[in-house]
């Protein structure tokens, strides 16, 4: 019996899927002709090379993609935070359902609907410009550093919000109280009680972030006019065909994200999840 | 800290604001959806309901010109039988993980948990490209010993292998959370009074699961309906809507066609989510994503 559920699955997941990630990890060994556009199933380190190399642009779009990864992630802590605690901490069981779902809710509205609302939102005669108007200010446009770490930070809120909520809510409120007992002000509570127990919720929402930016693709195209890993990625897979390049590539977000993983299981992070 | 009443209204203010932030961009699909005319400048929206008032500023025009876009019904089309197709494999697969994980005891037990998140939790690109790889040498075939064997073409049945790939996460969840809550000891009672373990599967334990397994299917079904990074590397030529929808928003001419088709897809993964949150109580959609 045991035999019969796990077949399916296992065939699936194991030899499908995870065999065909071995075999992207290992062409990212081989290599593309350029005159030949043949692929040379050669184990070499080429690619990696290429991608380490001071002369072309690639560590610098992954540090550049690294940076604005960091920019959402703080500024979705920063947006997440208040309305966690609301929710952990001050709203009634009922509204912290209703919250629960509306915070939940747009993560299953289609990414690409979202990420067009604001294509619409940020466009010149569009409605951020038009509502920054009465305090007679314009908008960031709709290209750049500023527009994308926005867009990108609407569209991953609800990621940092939940496992921050998660953190906030196991902090027993007498500790609060305590606090406020002992002569320890608002600042001082949250600086010396809530921001430590409630580091390993952030750190697990930043994992969300962080990662998320770092493999988007669509997002950057219509938003930056600069080289994010994901569109690299995805130029070499789509436009030349290299993929064992596309594929070395691939491997920075994960590296990026591995080391990150492993900081962010020393804080704990991985309790909140 | 929260009894401090400044504090208390600053905390509601900042809150309130994030979900308006959180809200305010769908909210204007919604509205660009019934937007009359072809210009999809804000200012002149508002211009025209200063002028026109309400009435003659929105309209259900452009939902009769998508409907009748043969491309939109096509790629319509094409997502609902990729999801449907997902949801299937998804429902199979991942209640088969569940209950062997939640029955039974085998060496790597621990690891299926994580390989069933692995899809969705690694970034869609490397997901499509690792897929992409793999569907390529079943299109070219493979010589083994006597037999040339062949994958199928990039086409609906390889969108529903890529899409099926990251949905059992969620009916894996749903089910396995469904057998936790639920113990042994009902189906322990059932086979005590002599029922067999099929007449027990039939009576006691598909009764019991059959909302978490439906929750599951909803999940998957928005999830699919909705994924566009996955599918690009998976569908060959074809044309689901969300493809249909990157395709097209950037030309003037279709915008407002976008439109109607960006707030079809938000009904329809709306919907969806909001039945299965009201089946399997609301954690069963904050699991995952």
């Amino acid at each position: 019996m045991l035999g019969v559920l796990l077949a399916p699955p296992i065939l699936w997941l194991v030899v499908v899927y995870l065999g065909s990630l071995a075999f992207l990890l290992v062409s990212s060994l081989w290599r593309l002709d350029p005159i030949t556009t043949v692929i040379v199933r050669q184990p070499s380190l080429d690619n990696f090379k290429e991608l380490l190399s001071p002369d072309k642009p690639y560590l610098r779009v992954a540090a550049h993609t690294a940076g604005i990864a960091a920019v959402v992630t703080l500024v979705d802590t920063i947006l997440a935070f208040p309305l966690a605690f609301y929710m952990a901490k001050v709203a009634s069981p009922r509204t912290r359902k209703v919250l629960f779902i509306a915070v939940t809710l747009p993560l299953w509205i289609s990414y690409l609907v979202r990420v067009y609302s604001w294509r619409i939102i940020l466009a010149d005669a569009g409605f951020l410009n038009w509502v920054l108007r009465f305090f007679g200010l314009t908008g960031p446009g709709a290209l750049g550093d500023i527009p994308i770490s926005l867009v990108f930070s609407y569209i991953w809120l609800p990621f940092m919000i939940l496992p921050v909520y998660a953190g906030l809510e196991r902090i027993p409120g007498n500790l609060l109280e305590a606090s406020a007992d002992l002569g320890g002000r608002a600042g001082t509570t949250f600086r010396r009680i809530i921001l430590p127990l409630a580091l390993p919720g952030v750190v697990a929402g930043s994992i969300f972030t962080f990662s998320l930016t770092l493999g988007d693709y669509i997002t950057p195209t219509l938003f930056s006019g600069d080289q994010f890993i994901g569109n690299v990625v995805y130029g070499h897979v789509g436009v030349s065909g290299n993929v064992p390049f596309a594929a070395a590539y691939a491997t920075v977000p994960v590296a990026i994200m591995a080391v990150y993983l492993l900081l962010a299981r020393r804080l704990g992070a991985f309790d909140a999840l | 800290m929260t009894n401090s009443r400044l504090t208390r209204i600053a905390l509601r203010l900042a809150s309130g604001l994030t979900l308006v932030f959180l809200y305010v961009p769908i909210l204007i699909v919604v509205i660009y959806a019934f937007n009359d005319s072809k210009n999809q400048s804000w200012d002149r929206l508002i211009t025209s309901i200063a002028a026109n008032g309400l009435s003659g500023t929105f309209s259900l025009h452009w939902f009769d010109v998508a409907l009748k876009n043969e491309q939109v019904r096509e790629s319509f089309i094409l997502s609902i039988k990729a999801a449907l197709g997902a949801t299937a494999v998804a429902l199979l697969l991942g209640s088969a993980a569940a209950f062997a994980v939640h029955r039974y005891r085998f060496f790597g037990r621990g690891a299926i948990s994580f390989v069933v998140v692995l899809p969705i939790a690694l970034p869609g690109i490397v997901t499509g490209m690792a897929l992409n790889a793999a569907m390529n040498i079943g299109v070219t075939g493979f010589q083994v010993g006597p037999f040339h064997i062949n994958g199928p073409q990039f086409g609906l049945a390889t969108i529903i292998v890529g899409h099926a790939t990251f949905c059992v996460v969620v009916v894996y969840n749903n089910v396995v959370a469904r057998l936790r809550r639920l113990g042994r000891s009902l189906e322990e009672a059932s086979m005590d009074l002599g029922a067999d373990s099929w007449q027990t599967f039939r009576r006691i334990t598909f009764p019991a699961l059959a909302t978490a397994l439906f929750a599951g299917a909803l999940l998957a079904f928005a999830l699919s309906f909705d994924e566009i990074i996955v599918t690009t590397f998976t569908a060959g030529t074809e044309q689901t809507l969300p493809i249909w929808i990157f395709a097209n928003f950037k030309l003037p001419n279709a915008r407002p066609i976008v439109n109607v088709v960006a707030l079809a897809m938000i009904l329809l993964s709306v919907f969806p989510v909001y039945l299965s949150a009201r089946l399997a109580g609301a954690e069963s959609t904050g699991s995952v994503r």
